[in-house]
């Protein structure tokens, strides 16, 4: 479906991707996961055919960008990282509107608008004023938007960037019927738990790069190890004293990070490692035993977190 | 879609036809509030500058470019004053705003349509709208007598839609290149009032002076006011019809170009 080989993206001298190379195929899901500035929506944004290539390959849906992009943004949805509804007009003709921009007809526009806000619960709101949409149904709005041509593919660009928990749940569980449905999804985010939610195969990018790509538990297993204790100590004066504890728990673990208001240790068995750390005389305020996630990848990675 | 060229590309036809619907809902949805701009401003025009002041001047023709009276002096001139105003009204602000706060254009350019065709697309538009409200204006100032032929009303028209069409392009471009919305402040203040003023709707611009005169002659305004006025009182000097035309699709024509770059520099990253 989509295909990069050394993909670059400048903005004046600066330059947001620095070269990468992907390959997403058809009816999968696959993530580009990354802080904010890592490059993903500069390549979502040329993935979706409105934002010239600088360098590099890109072909999607086997056309190139430069040349056939209407063509190509005829078989896509975006789901924009911002909202870019239509605050003048009510729910329905937002969908309504933009059905036609697709050349769909009139009366297909509005019984393929009625269909989608059925998709996204939205029927009960079809004659609102967008303003008095809740964050969650604004985003649900524009899912439905993106989904008015029945695209192939679909692009979401932080799709649940500012809502709360049981908003994310309802996108995330739609996205996934769709996922069912067969539609090829591409999705940033920079919430590692929504990658591993939704995604077959993600890369991590950070600086405008892929670090690593894989599928989440495949990053994880190459990455991380299968526990990671999490051991919080009492801040006295200005400097972290996690740092001249890991030196004393280096042994511990594979692996030591060190976080400003705490240690994670990485080992196979995180309560053996909790015993030690005990067995040692050391008495941490707080403590915790976790499976390894994205953002234990991410971190050794980069040796950044995710959302500073 | 039977409307897909080879490369996807839509014929601007097809993109108009797909566009269009989204402006006349707009237009749908928010009447009432231009309802008030359109109908009743003209009439207040008309009946508070070419009634009530019109009566204290005299009705003289050789100082009133041919017109009879001041009211079909001042009319056909304000018309197309009106649509400089009302062209450069729903390309300031508007324009801005669908890039910049409401991102309208974006979602429109995540389409097949192409950054080219969506200016144009509300360019037609506005337009239209312009088309709209000066018909409007024409028929309130019909009642009042002033045009002398029966045909002469559908030219002037033509001539004041043109003129508003000429001055949105050039707003549409300006709006496209500028930082802030602050800019629209001044060039109202120091562009729109001043053309609006002194391009000849209110007095004959051989008032101006000598260099006034031709100040006032080189503004796209004074051609749009020159012609709705030769026709809606029937004095046509025909070169000079031809000289305010060409001069406005000149216009038209330069103003379309800086428009359509306008907003693909804007939209194009």
């Amino acid at each position: 479906m989509i295909r990069a080989v050394g993909l670059t993206k400048s903005f004046g001298g600066f330059e947001a991707v620095k070269g990468i190379d992907l390959d997403v195929r058809r009816g999968e899901a696959f993530g580009f996961l990354g802080p904010n500035g890592a490059g993903k929506s500069s390549t979502m944004r040329m993935i979706a055919a409105v934002s010239p290539v600088s360098g590099g390959e890109l072909s999607i849906l086997g056309m190139d960008p430069a040349v056939d992009g209407p063509a190509i943004r005829g078989r896509l949805g975006v789901c924009p990282q911002e909202d870019t509804l239509d605050s003048e007009l009510n729910v329905r003709d937002n969908l309504v509107v933009y059905a036609r921009y697709f050349g769909i007809s009139r009366a297909d526009s509005r019984a393929r608008a009625d269909e989608l806000l059925e998709f996204v619960n939205l029927t009960e709101k079809a004659k609102a004023r967008v303003e008095d949409l809740s964050g969650g149904m604004k985003r649900r709005l524009t899912i439905a938007r993106s989904l008015v041509s029945s695209p192939e593919l679909l692009l979401l660009d932080e799709p649940t960037t500012g809502l709360d928990p049981q908003a994310r749940h309802l996108l995330w569980d739609q996205l996934f019927r769709l996922k069912q449905q067969g539609v090829t999804l591409v999705i940033t985010t920079h919430y590692m738990d929504e990658a591993e939610q939704l995604c077959d195969r993600l890369v991590v990018m950070d600086k405008g790069l892929i670090a690593a790509e894989g599928s989440p538990r495949d990053l994880i297993g190459r990455y991380s190890t299968r526990e990671v204790a999490e051991v919080r100590f009492g801040v006295t004066g200005d400097d972290n004293p996690h740092e001249s504890y890991a030196e004393q728990l280096g042994d511990l673990g594979e692996r030591v990070e060190v976080l400003p208001d705490r240690l994670l240790v990485y080992a196979e068995d995180g309560d053996t490692v909790l015993e030690a750390v005990h067995a040692r005389g050391l008495r941490p305020v707080a403590t915790l035993v976790r499976r390894s996630t994205l953002e234990d990848v991410f971190l050794r990675l980069t040796g950044r977190t995710l959302v500073d | 879609m039977s409307t897909l060229a080879p490369t996807g590309r839509l014929s601007t036809a097809a993109a108009l036809s797909r566009l269009l619907p989204y402006w006349f809902t707009v237009a749908r949805r928010t009447w009432r509030g231009s309802v008030v701009s359109s109908f009743l401003n003209p009439v207040f025009y008309v009946v508070a500058m070419g009634v009530l002041l019109g009566g204290f001047i005299d009705g003289d023709p050789e100082r009133l470019d041919g017109a009879t009276s001041y009211l079909a002096f001042i009319v056909p001139g304000l018309v197309a004053a009106h649509a400089m105003q009302t062209a450069v009204a729903d390309t300031s602000w508007p324009v801005f705003s669908n890039f910049k706060w409401n991102k309208v254009y974006d979602s429109m350019v995540a389409t097949p349509i192409t950054v080219r065709q969506v200016a144009i697309a509300h360019l037609t538009f506005v337009a239209l709208r312009v088309a709209a409200t000066c018909a409007i204006f024409d028929l309130v100032i019909a009642a009042f007598g002033v045009f002398e032929t029966w045909w002469g009303p559908f030219v002037a028209l033509a001539a004041q839609a043109l003129t508003g069409a000429a001055f949105a392009t050039l707003m549409y471009g300006f709006a496209c290149r500028i930082d802030s919305d602050a800019a629209f402040g001044v060039v109202f203040r120091i562009g729109i009032f001043p053309l609006f003023l002194f391009s000849g709707a209110f007095f004959p611009v051989s008032n101006l002076g000598a260099v006034g005169e031709r100040l006032a002659q080189l503004t796209p305004l004074w051609h749009g006011v020159n012609l709705s006025r030769m026709f809606s009182i029937d004095r046509i000097d025909w070169s000079l019809a031809t000289l305010n035309l060409g001069v406005l699709l000149a216009v038209l024509a330069i103003g379309s170009w800086w428009a359509v770059t306008g907003l693909e520099k804007r939209l194009t990253t």
